[in-house]
């Protein structure tokens, strides 16, 4: 104990030599701002036109969900008839969410809690493995770290629905098509997210503390877990978004794995609902596809907004080398 | 220490997620094997359609040792797609695969799908309408049994026509010309067209033309757009409307722009399939009885020629399996032939393929259709619109064929319309070039290419 209590000193004391270090740029830094003219926290000029400018881009991020808002409250004939962003003649949310959960024997919350599902099994995954993988590559040294490298960086250059089709008839060699596996497997590989991992743990894990705990006797498993796994959270959360968000949207794996209702994801049923309309005889349902489309975002909001400030610093970390 | 007790409720519910997930397999690997429980044997159909899933009940209390399974996998060339996957990793392909006419040849022709004259299909030419006999009979086999059909008719809004002035609904394409000019003085389009492949199609068979054609052996395609003067008839009409900024080349089919111009008007008439009807009562319902239907509109005064639009049929996907292949039969043959099965589509809204629900008295004397709730929706304003439409499927021309990679040729028709709907070039170039594009197809898959 007494090692890890010095290792504990040791830290601390760095941690303050750091922190100068920091307050020392950031003075240099006001000084040269101010003298630019470039605005800062702590030389808060405004620009018009940077304000403008960034007001577009909201603008631009916001309206489809303004749409999304407006046109979740109208009815199917008010949806044809009235103006997009305009009300409707009727508020009718609260029946298009109780129709979206009843339509067709209730197949959309079979189809969230399938999202669900992929998202835990195969997000949670994806993000298990890429904080284990990018761990040991960061912090172990043993031949073939430099091909794995290789290897990351080409899989991140490819795009996933490159893949997708060769994925497709691997998995019906294999007879996973059609069964939750093939959306889960093929989620469960990030190669972005092992990267990140490998950087940040990286940056984040000083070795001498890895050293401390192994001349105190701990386990590399008790040492990944007590010391590393704190010292990665806001990593972790980032990685875990990415996954996330990855796997929530992913529409082009399951349209060609998947033929089973019953398994489809959120992405996937909404579509078949929206198609329905352009078939001979089929029912328009784009006040369900609408509403449905707004309940599917919001579990992703609900996810932005509780882990922003650690998906903040997990993407700034790495940028600068100390 | 936080995060010890985090990562323990991570590996929690991960494992349990993955206890989930096992347990669903289990759960779906029943749907694909041959036989289920309590020896049955169970059949998947892939179809879009959504009349088709209300006949498994119908059949399955005459058929209790079948279990039919129907999945929507997608619509049209989505599960085109879907299948040609499967079809190419040779397994998880339906039994039975809902397959638009137009995609039939491209089936046939890869041998994917079982001559059903052999199971006793080939004396059906009679029950069903030339048009679609035409479309399911290739190279002397049946490759699938008519689903639905879709001959053409115009559909008119009324008010509109009304208020434009033209009280004669037109008969011919220069009485149509006329009366696209005086829609357009009260601020509608008489039509719309963005560049739609079938439309494309409907309309040049209309005229007359066969710019397809496939030899028997199936190894030499013939693809003449250019040089067919039928093709050239509407070319030159259709580019004088566009000209003349008579039809709306800016609103694609089936969008919600659409559907609106539908609705209030702005788009006064359809030239369009006659399963239409429950598609404008979905899509357009504020419009409800102000809308008719009309014959086509023809080339000469007191011509009938007609053609089809769309359009499904129900096709074997060919296994070695003879218990399937028989059960899939029976479905098939329920769903398309039985009286009692195509009584449950047409009541579901289905335009019926088969002379002999086309002549019933029920079927000519609708004046209503039923909407969502299950209301009647006067939407024709009264009128008996299925002996209109009933009339236009005796019309429709013999011959007309579909290239044997059609799925691909639509696919690329829109861009090679792109310009003509932004006036920047005329109907001709793009159809010369959609040809050269479909020639270098044609060669790429090996097909000798006859001009």
């Amino acid at each position: 104990m007494s090692v890890l209590d010095a290792g504990g000193r040791r830290v601390r004391a760095a941690e303050r030599a750091r922190a100068r270090r920091v307050a020392a740029d950031e003075r240099a830094e006001r000084r040269r701002a101010a003298s630019s003219g470039f605005s800062n926290p702590s030389n808060p000029r405004r620009s018009v036109w940077l304000t403008l400018a960034c007001g577009v881009f909201a603008l631009y991020c916001l309206f489809p969900f303004a749409y999304l808002l407006v046109n979740a409250t109208k009815t199917q004939a008010d949806f044809t008839s009235t103006f997009g962003l305009g009300p409707g003649r009727s508020f009718a949310l609260w029946d298009n969410i109780r129709e979206v959960f009843s339509y067709q024997d209730g197949i959309f919350a079979r189809w969230l809690a399938n999202t669900l599902m992929y998202v835990v099994v195969g997000a949670g995954g994806a993000t298990l493995l890429a904080v284990m993988g990018g761990y040991a590559l960061a912090k172990f040294r043993f031949p073939g770290r430099k091909a794995v490298f290789a290897v990351v960086l080409g899989a991140i250059s490819v795009p996933g629905i490159a893949l997708a089709v060769p994925q497709f008839l691997l998995f019906a060699k294999l007879g996973l098509t059609n069964t939750p596996w093939a959306m889960i497997v093929p989620s469960l590989i990030s190669p972005f997210g092992l990267y990140l991992m490998w950087i940040f743990s990286d940056q984040a894990v000083p070795g001498e503390l890895l050293e401390a705990a192994r001349v105190d006797g701990a386990s590399e498993w008790r040492t990944f877990r007590t010391i590393s796994l704190p010292l990665l959270a806001p990593g972790i959360v980032t990685c875990a978004l990415f996954t996330i968000v990855a796997t929530w949207n992913n529409y082009f794996l399951p349209l060609i794995m998947l033929k089973d209702a019953d398994w489809y994801p959120l992405t996937i049923g909404l579509n078949q609902w929206k198609d329905q309309a352009s078939t001979a005889g089929g029912q328009a349902i784009q006040n369900l596809v609408i509403t449905g489309s707004l309940i599917t975002i919001i579990p992703l909001v609900i996810a932005f907004l509780l882990l922003q400030k650690y998906w903040q610093s997990g993407l700034a970390a790495g940028a600068v080398k100390e | 220490m936080r995060f010890e007790k985090m990562t323990k409720v991570i590996a929690l519910t991960g494992a349990v997620a993955m206890a989930f997930g096992l347990a669903g397999c289990g759960g779906s690997g029943s749907g694909s094997s041959a036989s289920g429980k309590g020896g049955k044997t169970e059949i998947l159909v892939w179809s879009w359609d959504s009349t088709l899933p209300r006949t498994v009940k119908g059949f399955e209390a005459k058929n209790p040792d079948i279990k039919v399974k129907v999945t929507n996998v997608g619509t049209n060339k989505k599960e085109y797609t879907a299948l040609n996957n499967a079809l190419s990793a040779n397994k998880g392909a339906p039994d039975l695969a809902q397959v638009e006419y137009y995609a039939l040849p491209e089936y046939a022709t890869q041998d994917k799908l079982q001559d059903l004259s052999d199971m006793g299909a080939s004396g059906y030419k009679s029950f069903y309408t030339p048009g679609t006999w035409n479309s399911v009979n290739l190279n002397g086999g049946v490759y699938a049994l008519p689903m639905d059909s879709g001959p053409m008719a115009l559909f008119y809004n009324k008010e509109v026509f009304d208020k434009a002035g033209v009280t004669e609904v037109p008969t011919t394409w220069d009485e149509y010309y006329e009366a696209a000019k005086k829609i357009k003085a009260v601020g509608s389009y008489i039509t719309s067209d963005s560049g739609d492949a079938g439309f494309f199609d409907s309309m040049t068979w209309q005229a007359g033309a066969k710019p397809f054609a496939t030899s028997k052996d199936g190894k030499t395609v013939t693809i003449n757009l250019t040089g067919d003067s039928k093709v050239k008839k509407w070319d030159d009409y259709w580019q004088k409307m566009i000209n003349e900024d008579l039809i709306n080349t800016k609103i694609p089919g089936w969008s919600d722009d659409w559907n609106k111009g539908l609705n209030d008007g702005s788009i006064a008439s359809l030239l369009m399939g006659a399963w239409m009807p429950y598609n404008l009562l979905s899509g357009a319902p504020d419009a409800s009885g102000k809308w008719r239907v009309a014959q086509m509109p023809t080339w000469e005064k007191g011509g009938t020629e007609n053609s089809e639009n769309g359009g499904s049929s129900l096709a074997m996907i060919k296994t070695k399996d003879d218990s399937k292949s028989k059960a899939a039969y029976k479905f098939l043959e329920y769903a398309c032939h039985n009286a009692e099965g195509i009584k449950t589509r047409v009541d579901g809204g289905a335009f019926p393929a088969d002379n002999n629900t086309l002549k019933s008295n029920e079927f000519l004397s609708m004046t209503s259709l039923k909407d969502a709730d299950g209301k009647d929706n006067a939407y024709f304003g009264g009128q008996k619109f299925n002996e209109v439409l009933s009339q236009a499927a005796k019309n429709v021309l013999p011959g007309y064929k579909f290239l044997p990679f059609e799925v691909y040729a639509r696919g690329i028709y829109g861009d090679k319309m792109t310009a003509f709907t932004s006036k920047s070039a005329t109907l001709d170039q793009g159809i010369a070039a959609w040809q050269k594009d479909l020639q270098n197809y044609a060669k790429q898959q090996g097909y000798t290419v006859k001009e």
